[in-house]
């Protein structure tokens, strides 16, 4: 690595650090960028990389935020009771069950969401192009059905996380602190197995499939353990968001196809798919966009948001990577692509 | 007993609300089948998925109430909103969806689900966000000693489905642009070199696309109500019935629609209304899942 | 240059958020996420107009008098697009970045149950008018005041007139059979739970019970097991889609029950609306402008009504006149307690004792309003009648409901 790019790292970290002292106020969307930069780095290790366009990513979310839910409150009461309408607000918990039920809630979140990919992917991932993205639509979609109409997490009426502890100043710090290490760990994860041979067969099959697999590729062994991979950290940052968020609800926090599962796309498309940086940039602009639209926008957001995805996917098909690196090519390709 | 087998032991009881559980879910469905044979028209000619269906069924209905507060009768709604409609698709396609006509499919699906937002957001700015209906007046049947009502304005309904359906295949069989439009779906290429003006083709079908759908949304407000945020309904039921029916086949499209209409109604009858949205996802994951299984058999894939 | 993009990126986030007290110089503002768009934009916009009402009126009259000082009013809108974790995200915008001290609740107790946990941990008072579900109650809330009648009221009192009436024919009202169709959010489930509760005091047997998925798009499925089963009672909530779903179909399929109630049919307008299809229905309403309860902002709920049509034509419902009084107990507990402090007006609220339009408004511990009943009316001759309870009836109760093939046309 040359000195440009240890200073250019360094700046980075430094921002990273930095960020929720400089803006205390924002700590929280902050926390939130990060969370959004796992979704579209995690939703471009299949389409990106490997040119299956999924719509049902959000399943992982939400399995892994219900899983750390259950795991969160189970180990200290009965769920049940917790989740009943009319139970009474008596279950609480303390310091130390908290933070003893979120470490292990983010233990099981991975977990529940790895298996969850194991086996649908074995199920679907012979499904290809448009069929596969209508498949994991459905998935995600059913999902949230399932979640409204099972009792035992509080079904349509959702899912109420334990309280933090601390005082609340600390608790957004907290919680930036957990989506800011997932970003970057999912980074460094993904950078690392992009370089090496399992990076490679997703590029083969994202080229040709039918030639990677007449030339010995495991293609089926390959497909599985990428959305796998891509699950693990969708997992985490479900668990983290549900816990950030305060209530799961399923429809529209927890298997959100309508917001998140389209967001997470469309950060990767307009940072630019198949590339390293993408999503990251494609994240941080599409997340800053929306946030202006929140505000100065009051009732015509989504128009505003509908005009933008439609201008992205016609006019920015490539991403802003894809662009910067048409035009200087020098300059970009290098870093973009990742030396390691 | 659980509440799935009393609700079964009730069609012993009055074989009647078989019938009329049945037949509701097939009138539903041929609503169902309109918005499903406008999207197995777009997607077999110009390899789109089109998102925006559901949104310009609802837009379709308000445009109906409009006319019809202007004065209009409820049926002559029909056409003038299928015109409206027209009149948008060709705008809609000259604007934006011809820019993602010939692009990855997965271009078009997210360009679309733009339009979708875009379009279901300008209704609620536009009419607001309250619920809407457009009373026809028609009154229903009653019939088997008046245990089945059927409303008349779903029969309607699913006369007006049938007509156009028939015309749709009609006029794809025999007028000039009909034909223009079925060598473009084969082969756009080939088509191109032949001198059919593919743009102007790929135009009118969208715009006729826009046709059926206000027609539908017209007749949804009859039987229905409509609100802005409506319009997913139609477009996920719209998707399940051409992955289930295929494109080729107009008929097997009505046929896949009434079934499926009469399916989540039976459903929700024994099982409880809350289970029929899980149905229907579940049905479209198990209906590709299983398609795929069977052509893998011959080492094909799904296309 | 990536360090660049980074940076207008956060100068750009910064601008997303101007932090700044909310109560400065001479205007308190209140924060409300209210539902402008998604499923419940009907009835987040009656919300939103009852809150303007309200704080025009107030500044109209002078404003808030605290410390010799008059203060206007003013209300940080922002659209929370009828999503839970986009409520819960703005109310923290509004408290974290506007610097917003007093908030407004949002529409539905799905998205105050969203809201209060937030409001609740910065220590913020929330006054709400459209979070109805005892849930919301049971959580030792301190921050949090609710205006209306939880949801458990809603339709049980439907419940007990069935068993009154049964009486009166001469039949046990343990022999009276209902059937529910209600949606699944937690105010209806909630609604749902305080019907079960009824039925279980009367002994009386639920024969369906079905849940309705989110849309509400259409029961006739449910419908078809209606008429099968011939309940005494059919019971429906589902929001303002749920009402004008559930009259259509009704009507078209010619379902005969003695009684039908649901809730939200004044917001649904379904009696303007539906004309013919809708009459005999009965709706519970938290208030109605019959009703004789005054005060010194509005007058009469009369006068509110009127003066709601003259601004914005169209009849006020009932979520715009709780939202009217959610204000006027912000203002009483400005002025009573003569402070602006977050903590002061806090225990101003809970010691409230107001009268209102609206009706009387007390706070239990929980912070729900114990003060004031539910009515329920009747739609007769296309116009909403209170039938029950008896001291405000203005209109008997017609029960059983014609059938339909006694009726006209």
């Amino acid at each position: 690595m040359s000195a440009r790019r240890w200073a250019l790292h360094g700046a980075l970290a430094l921002l990273t650090a930095a960020a929720p002292f400089l803006l205390p106020a924002l700590a929280v969307q902050l926390a939130m960028l990060w969370i959004m930069v796992t979704l579209a780095l995690t939703w471009d290790t299949l389409g990106g990389q490997m040119g299956y366009n999924s719509f049902g990513n959000i399943l992982f979310f939400g399995i892994g935020m219900y899983a750390s839910a259950i795991v969160q409150v189970g180990l200290f009461h009965d769920v049940a009771a917790y989740t009943d309408p009319a139970g009474s607000g008596s279950l609480t918990f303390t310091p130390r069950e908290y933070y003893l039920g979120l470490a292990a809630g983010l233990l099981a979140a991975p977990i529940a969401a790895t298996l969850a990919a194991l086996a649908f992917g074995a199920l679907i991932l012979g499904l290809r192009g448009p069929y596969f993205a209508i498949a994991t639509l459905g998935l995600g979609i059913a999902g949230g059905e399932f979640a409204a109409a099972w009792g035992y997490v509080g079904g349509a009426s959702g899912f109420l996380m334990p309280v933090f502890p601390g005082e609340f100043g600390r608790r957004a710090l907290f919680f930036y602190a957990l989506a800011a290490s997932l970003g970057i760990a999912t980074f460094a994860a993904l950078r690392w197995l992009y370089g090496r041979r399992f990076g490679l067969a997703l590029n083969a099959i994202r080229d040709d499939e039918d030639k990677a697999e007449a030339l010995g590729l495991p293609t089926v062994r390959v497909k599985i353990a990428a959305w796998a991979v891509s699950a693990f950290f969708l997992g985490l940052a479900g668990a983290i968001f549900g816990n950030l968020n305060g209530l799961i609800e399923p429809r529209e926090v927890a298997f959100s196809g309508a917001t998140f599962g389209v967001w997470m796309v469309l950060m990767a498309i307009l940072g630019g798919k198949g590339t390293m940086w993408g999503p990251v940039v494609g994240a941080v602009v599409f997340h800053v966009t929306k946030e202006l639209f929140w505000t100065y926008l009051l009732g015509w957001q989504r128009v505003a948001l509908g005009v933008l995805i439609v201008v992205i996917v016609l006019f920015f098909p490539l991403g802003i990577l894809g662009h910067a690196r048409r035009r200087w090519p020098e300059t970009f390709r290098a870093r973009v692509e990742g030396a390691a | 007993m659980p509440a799935p087998m009393t609700n079964l032991l009730l069609f012993l009881e009055a074989p009647a609300l078989l019938v009329q559980v049945l037949l509701d879910g097939i009138l539903i469905g041929a609503i169902y089948a309109l918005a499903a044979y406008g999207m197995a028209l777009v997607w077999g000619v110009m390899n789109i998925v089109n998102v925006v269906q559901g949104e310009l069924v609802i837009l379709g209905g308000y445009l109906a109430i409009m006319f019809s507060g202007l004065g209009v009768s409820a049926f002559l709604t029909v056409p003038l909103a299928a015109a409206a409609l027209f009149a948008l698709g060709w705008v809609m396609y000259a604007g934006v969806v011809f820019r993602v006509t010939g692009k990855d499919m997965f271009v078009s699906l997210l360009a679309t689900f733009g339009l979708s937002i875009l379009i279901a957001q300008l209704i609620n700015q536009i009419w607001g966000a309250d619920v809407r209906s457009l009373d026809a007046e028609l009154g229903s049947w009653l019939i088997l000693d008046s245990v089945v009502t059927i409303s008349r304005a779903r029969v309607a309904a699913l006369a007006a489905a049938l007509v156009l359906g028939a015309a749709l295949v009609v006029f794809l069989r025999t007028s000039r642009l009909g034909r223009a439009i079925r060598a473009t779906a084969q082969n756009a290429r080939a088509a191109r070199a032949l001198g059919v003006d593919t743009d102007w083709v790929y135009a009118a079908t969208y715009a006729i696309n826009g046709a059926i759908c206000g027609a539908a949304g017209a007749l949804i407000a009859m039987i229905w109500v409509i609100h802005p945020f409506a319009g997913l309904v139609f477009t996920i039921r719209a998707f399940a019935i051409v992955i289930l029916a295929g494109l080729g086949n107009l008929a097997l499209v009505i046929a896949a629609a009434l079934g499926l209409g009469a399916a989540e109604n039976f459903v929700g009858f024994v099982l409880g209304a809350q289970f029929q949205g899980a149905f229907v996802f579940s049905l479209l994951v198990a209906i590709l899942v299983w398609r795929s299984r069977r052509l893998a058999r011959s080492r094909k894939v799904l296309r | 240059m990536r360090k660049a993009i980074m940076f207008g990126i956060f100068v750009a986030l910064a601008l997303v958020g101007p932090a700044e007290a909310k109560v400065e110089g001479d205007t308190i503002t209140l924060g409300a996420a209210v539902s402008l768009t998604g499923r419940y934009a009907t009835e987040g916009g009656q919300t939103r107009h009852g809150y303007d009402l309200a704080v025009k009126r107030i500044n109209e009259m002078g404003g808030v008098k605290v410390g010799g000082k008059s203060y206007k009013l003013d209300i940080r809108y922002y659209d929370d697009e009828s999503s839970n974790d986009r409520a819960a995200a703005l109310a923290e915008r509004l408290i974290n970045q506007d610097g917003i001290k007093f908030v407004l609740g949002p529409y539905s107790s799905p998205l105050t149950g969203a809201v209060a946990p937030i409001t609740e941990r910065f220590k913020i008072p929330m006054v709400e008018a459209n979070g109805a579900s005892r849930s919301l109650f049971t959580k030792g809330y301190r921050y949090l005041f609710a205006v209306l009648s939880t949801s458990d009221q809603y339709l049980s009192s439907a419940v007990d007139l069935a068993a009154e009436r049964a009486k009166e024919d001469g039949r046990a009202p343990a022999s009276v059979r209902l059937a529910l169709a209600m949606g699944d959010d937690s105010f209806s489930l909630d609604v749902r739970a305080g019907i079960l509760e009824a039925a279980k005091a009367h002994n009386m047997q639920i024969v369906i019970d079905d849940k309705v998925p989110d849309g509400f798009t259409d029961i006739s499925a449910t419908l078809a097991r209606v008429k099968a089963v011939k309940p005494d009672v059919l019971l429906i909530s589902g929001h303002a889609k749920g009402a004008a779903t559930a009259t259509r179909q009704i009507a078209e399929a010619k379902v005969d029950v003695p009684m039908l109630a649901m809730t939200h049919c004044d917001s649904a307008q379904i009696a303007e609306k539906m004309g013919a299809a809708a009459e005999y229905t009965l709706c519970a309403s938290q208030w109605a402008p019959t009703l004789t309860y005054s005060d010194k902002w509005f007058g009469s709920a009369q006068k509110y009504d009127e003066l709601f049509r003259k601004t914005y034509n169209y009849d006020a419902s009932y979520q715009a006149a709780e939202s009217s009084a959610a204000v006027l107990v912000y203002v009483d507990a400005f002025e009573r307690g003569q402070s602006l402090d977050t903590e002061k007006v806090r225990d101003s609220l809970a010691a409230t004792n107001l009268a209102t339009f609206y009706g009387p408004v007390k706070f239990d511990d929980t912070g729900k309003n114990t003060g004031k009943p539910m009515v329920l009316f009747q739609v007769l001759g296309g116009d909403y009648k209170v039938v029950a309870p008896t001291k405000w009836a203005v209109a008997k109760l017609v029960h059983p409901r014609p059938p339909w093939s006694k009726r006209g046309s």
